[in-house]
């Protein structure tokens, strides 16, 4: 399953960070630097799955923003892999570029991925929850 | 500033994320947090009640703080009070926050079970998925006590929205995890099972990591999924992209699912049913096939989302492992990938391909790739990559190409990465053992390893090529030769000094009648390096050259002088300063005869497992499969395989009984330390430690056959007992601590998943346990903890500083080994045992177990000698009726006098001969020791044979020590 799903930028700034299993606040800032380190180690042309302590990493960059999610070891890497861009390209359509806003972005994964485990991969109804909440806001 | 693109956004909170952003520096964003902080607290404090908008608004900035790495304390009241909004947005911010930050705070759960109650009951889907979510991130036992039995029946109900299923399905699984006593699956499971029928794939897509839980938990129960999943699955793949229009991802039709499916049918075996197998091969031959169409779009998201479902075919291949045929094909496919441009395949296929190399059916075709892996390991540039080649080398090694492999993998060691290098020795070591044809090859790829990467060349190696060629004669006399010649070479690593000294010392005489490596030359050179070494490795060649006065008693007068300059014999070092006292009185007190006998050549070791596979299974499980060819030499006759410590006379003994402990003496304590300082054969006894307790342990090494704790059986005062470890070892727990009160050693438990052994040392009040848990299976133990907990007021009575070193590691891979100690400290006596709780996951499901700690207030025990005045003196003195417990009881065991003389001298006191007047009765004295205060104590057993009876009595100056040890100890006879 999915341990956490953490997007930082270069500066190794969290922008959003979801954990679902259980972390300490005071072993998240840890974890988060050290996971951020990593992904910053590694060249375009190495691969995208890093061993981890116990587990694996998985993570996709987009030009300064990494997406990084740990994951078990019995989780299929490139399923998750694209699980991520898949993500990625529906903030994309929603956002008319990536940016942030919180609340949002939280809406839209939770309709994806639940306590670490895919619910959702079809685009549109990930955004449907929030497709009709614009339409109350504009109507 | 970031634009807020739609909806009603929050001005406020843009402002203050971008205010953040534009912080220059860490102080600065501080300050501008603690402002907001204050800020927010002061509105919430306010009189003015605040509207939903705003609270949100403020429990969202909070939530952002917190995201930051700030901890929240406030605001939660708030975002309760979100919960009853009835704005989907307000709603969602307090279910999130309550989701992000709340932990079981009961005050608060109540009233978050109550809005969640009302959600549910809302029959608004959207409503409703959100109180699912909360319940599912939460997880408490007080809301799975509310809602685990309301849950299956949202999941089930005909009438509930897709996308509520969808939410109920993972709720459900979460309360499953956490709580599964309050989850009866029992009437819904059919019901659930059949979800993977669902029209709605987001609906099978979230069911089914429910059912993958559940089956993997009750797989019986849930059997049916297997049909139901491949004929789902075949739906699936036979179907052209446009089919499923929205689970088609670039062109894939639904690849996660697909994925999942997969990963389903991976909890069980192949399908019995004809048909069903037939249906689900046909489908991984399609899937198989379509790796090799044309690519539907360039776009390299399209061969991902392919090539996830292809590797998840090939692991339910492997897993199957029993269709010969698809095996072949899915190597040849990881094949392909082994040269793809792509690194991320390319890890795969090699990490996927090391499986594939295990299997009988497969071997063969993953052998062929041999060239390309080798390349890989040697040009990839990413240093995961290379692993993964060298984990794969690894596997796919067999006599037919070890020596091959073992070239490559020597040779890149010179270039290899620090990371990686110890592993990579284990590796080469272990093949070259595994796969020796000739030993003279062994030895001379031992010794490179060592010149290429000595300092990576763990004690075990060096260890385990000595071992070996003390137990092949033909290979001795190449193996002086090599040695030899590898000294020579101006700098060589110490590793090789401790492997040459030894050797040299065995086996010099081998090669002594060449001019060139004469006595004397092979001492000269040896002695060259002694001063570069450290303090271990001289005194293995202070060993070494003892063992020379009696190969060559030529040497004589040139060791000696050397044995007695005063960087010597007056060496700061206590351990140096010892053997070169002891070796040089040996060497000139003992008549010739005596020298031989002492320093005899070392007889062979027993045939046990290597410790270097041990070891390389402890650093990693899945490489390291099972070396049947290793265990094959399991063989029986201990008698005459001593360790160091069997070797010396009773005189060399006795010539040093101080039992100073060496800086040397390892893990294996005091006791084992004493004997191997004085003992004059120790050329062996830094091996020791590996090779520890070889001579009393032989004997018992059939009864345990698993290999790899096998170390850890019962040490010298104990081999009396040696018969106990007979008794079926999963017996129940009570008996199995109780077989730990007259020994410190064995196994403590084991199971048909796991072994714990143990191996424990006390001085005085204080105790060193070393736990070891292996793991019996061939698949990983996950999130393994342990802890240790003292039961009342046992925690005030014994004082375990627990994990004095670390907590265990969360990992323990199929077949590894991993160690704990613990340090206790016995502050006063005691009489209940300390709990050990394992937790861990099999395959998913949670184990947990609870053992007694044999630790026994008899440990700290500090035997008394005295003569039999002094005795009955103390006894008369102990008269007050509560000092004395006494017990009558029918034997249990043995009443043999050796046995009995070892359990008494194994709990620790003295064994007073000639003090009681019948010579039959055994009398022991003893002093606990705790930490306030030390408790004498006297004890007397009289066995009556013709009955079968004892009568125990036992006098302390503390009357619970006398009760406590009167029950320990009746149990024992």
């Amino acid at each position: 399953m999915i341990r956490f799903m953490l997007m930082v930028n270069r500066q190794g700034q969290t922008r959003l960070s979801r954990y679902y299993q259980p972390v300490e606040l005071s072993r998240r800032a840890q974890l988060e630097a050290d996971v951020v380190r990593c992904c910053l180690s590694r060249r375009k042309d190495q691969c995208s799955f890093v061993d981890y302590k116990d587990f694996k990493l998985v993570y996709r960059q987009y030009a300064a923003l990494y997406v990084v999610v740990g994951v078990t070891d019995n989780e299929n890497e490139l399923s998750v892999y694209e699980l991520l861009h898949n993500f990625v390209e529906v903030l994309d359509k929603y956002f008319s570029r990536i940016m942030f806003n919180l609340d949002r972005v939280h809406i839209i994964l939770d309709e994806m991925i639940q306590n670490g485990h895919v619910v959702e991969t079809n685009k549109s109804r990930v955004l449907a929850p929030l497709t009709a909440l614009d339409k109350m806001a504009d109507g | 500033m970031p634009a807020v693109s739609k909806g009603d956004g929050m001005r406020g909170l843009a402002v203050f994320i971008s205010d953040i952003r534009n912080c220059k520096s860490k102080e600065a964003e501080i300050k501008r947090i603690n402002k907001e902080l204050a800020n927010i607290r002061s509105k919430f404090k306010g009189d003015k009640a605040l509207d939903g908008y705003s609270k949100k608004k403020y429990v969202c900035k909070l939530l952002f703080i917190f995201l930051l790495g700030h901890d929240i304390d406030f605001g939660h009241m708030e975002a309760v009070n979100l919960l009853s909004s009835n704005k989907y947005t307000e709603k969602q911010i307090g279910y999130l926050f309550i989701s992000v930050l709340v932990n079981s705070n009961s005050e608060l759960i109540r009233l978050i079970n109550n809005a969640i109650k009302n959600d549910l009951s809302s029959r608004n889907p959207t409503f409703m998925c959100l109180a699912l979510h909360c319940i599912a991130n939460v997880g408490s036992r007080e809301m799975a006590e509310a809602f685990a039995s309301e849950i299956p029946r949202i999941l089930v109900a005909g009438d509930t929205m897709d996308s509520v299923k969808q939410s109920a399905a993972l709720c459900l699984l979460r309360l499953y995890k956490t709580s599964p006593d309050l989850v009866l699956m029992g009437e819904w499971t059919s019901r659930v099972v059949h979800l993977l029928n669902d029209q709605h794939m987001g609906v099978v897509t979230a069911a089914i990591s429910l059912i993958t839980c559940l089956s993997q938990k009750n797989p019986d129960e849930f059997k049916t999924c297997v049909s139901l999943a491949v004929s789902r699955l075949s739906r699936i793949v036979s179907s052209a992209s446009t089919d499923l229009q929205d689970y088609t991802y670039y062109f894939v039709p639904a690849p996660w699912l697909s994925c999942k499916l997969l990963r389903l049918l991976q909890c069980y075996p192949p399908p019995e049913d004809g048909a069903v197998k037939g249906r689900l091969v046909e489908c991984l031959e399609t899937i198989l096939n379509k790796a090799q169409e044309p690519p539907k779009s360039k776009k390299v998201q399209h061969s991902n989302a392919k090539n996830a479902i292809l590797f998840e075919a090939i692991s339910l291949i492997i897993h199957y492992d029993s269709e010969p045929n698809l095996l072949v094909r899915a190597c040849n496919q990881l094949g392909q990938f082994l040269q793809h441009r792509e690194t991320n395949l390319r890890y795969l296929a090699l990490e996927s391909m090391c499986t594939l190399a295990s299997s009988e059916f497969s071997h063969e075709a993953v052998k062929t790739h041999i060239e390309t892996v080798i390349n890989a390991l040697k040009t990839e540039r990413d240093v995961s990559v290379r692993q993964r080649a060298a984990d794969l080398l690894y596997a796919m090694c067999d006599r037919s190409n070890a020596k091959q492999i073992v070239a490559e993998m020597l040779s890149y060691l010179e270039t290899a990465d620090y990371s990686i290098r110890e592993e990579m020795v284990l590796k080469v070591a272990i093949l070259a053992e595994k796969y020796a044809v000739d030993y003279s090859w062994y030895v001379d790829t031992i010794l490179n390893l060592i010149r290429i990467a000595g300092d990576y060349v763990s004690e075990e190696v060096w260890y385990r090529v000595i071992q070996i060629v003390i137990n092949r004669d033909d290979v001795q006399g190449y193996a002086a030769k090599t040695v030899f010649e590898a000294l020579q070479a101006p700098a060589c690593h110490e590793n090789m000094v401790k492997v040459g000294g030894y050797i040299l010392g065995e086996f010099g005489n081998l090669i002594a009648g060449d001019p060139r490596s004469s006595p004397l030359v092979q001492f000269n050179l040896l002695h060259s390096k002694f001063h570069l070494c450290s303090v271990p490795t001289r005194a293995l060649l202070l060993s070494a050259y003892i063992k020379f006065i009696n190969l060559f008693p030529e040497t004589k007068a040139t060791i000696q002088e050397v044995l007695r300059c005063d960087s010597q014999i007056r060496n700061s070092d206590v351990e140096l300063q010892q053997r070169a006292v002891e070796y040089l009185k040996l060497s000139s007190i003992a008549s010739t005869d005596v020298l031989a006998t002492v320093l005899e050549e070392m007889p062979p070791f027993p045939e046990r497992e290597s410790s270097i596979l041990a070891k390389l299974k402890k650093k990693k499980g899945p490489g390291a499969v099972s070396v049947p060819d290793l265990e094959d030499g399991k063989r029986e006759g201990g008698e005459l395989n001593g360790g160091g410590e069997r070797g010396p006379d009773s005189a060399a003994m006795s010539a040093s009984n101080a039992s100073t402990p060496s800086p040397s003496a390892d893990l294996l304590g005091m006791r084992s330390a004493a004997p191997m300082s004085a003992a004059p054969t120790s050329a062996g006894s830094l091996l020791v430690d590996v090779f520890s307790e070889a001579g009393p342990a032989a004997p018992s090494a059939a009864v345990n056959d698993d290999g790899f704790l096998r170390d850890l059986e019962p040490p010298t005062e104990t081999s009396g007992l040696s018969s106990e470890l007979q008794t079926p070892v999963d017996s129940p727990f009570n008996a199995s601590s109780r077989r730990f009160v007259c020994k410190n050693n064995g196994v403590l438990f084991e199971n048909q998943l796991l072994q714990i052994g143990i191996k424990s040392e006390y001085r005085q009040n204080l105790g060193r346990m070393y736990l070891f848990y292996g793991n019996k299976t061939s698949v990983q133990f996950a999130s393994f903890t342990t802890t240790v907990s003292c039961p009342g007021e046992l925690q005030s009575h014994i004082l375990s500083i627990l994990r004095a070193t670390k907590p265990v590691e969360p990992v323990v891979e199929g077949g590894a080994q991993i160690q704990q100690v613990l340090n206790i400290e016995c502050l006063t006596d005691f009489s209940e045992a300390p709990l050990l709780n394992i937790k861990f996951r099999y395959g998913g499901a949670l184990q947990n177990l609870s053992l007694k700690l044999p630790v026994t207030i008899n440990k700290f025990f500090q035997p008394t000698e005295m003569t039999s005045h002094d005795f009955f003196q103390r006894w008369k003195q102990l008269s007050q009726p509560q000092q004395e417990a006494q017990k009558i009881f029918k034997a249990n065991h043995s009443m043999d006098t050796e046995v009995l003389k070892a359990k008494l001298l194994g709990l620790g006191t003295a064994l007073l001969d000639d003090v009681d007047p019948n010579p039959e009765n055994y009398v022991c004295a003893g002093v606990i020791q705790t930490k306030g205060q030390q408790v004498g104590c006297l004890l007397r057993l009289e066995p009556n044979g013709q009955a079968q009876m004892y009568r125990l009595t036992l006098r302390c100056s503390k009357d619970s020590v006398s009760l406590r040890l009167c029950e320990l100890l009746a149990q024992q006879f």
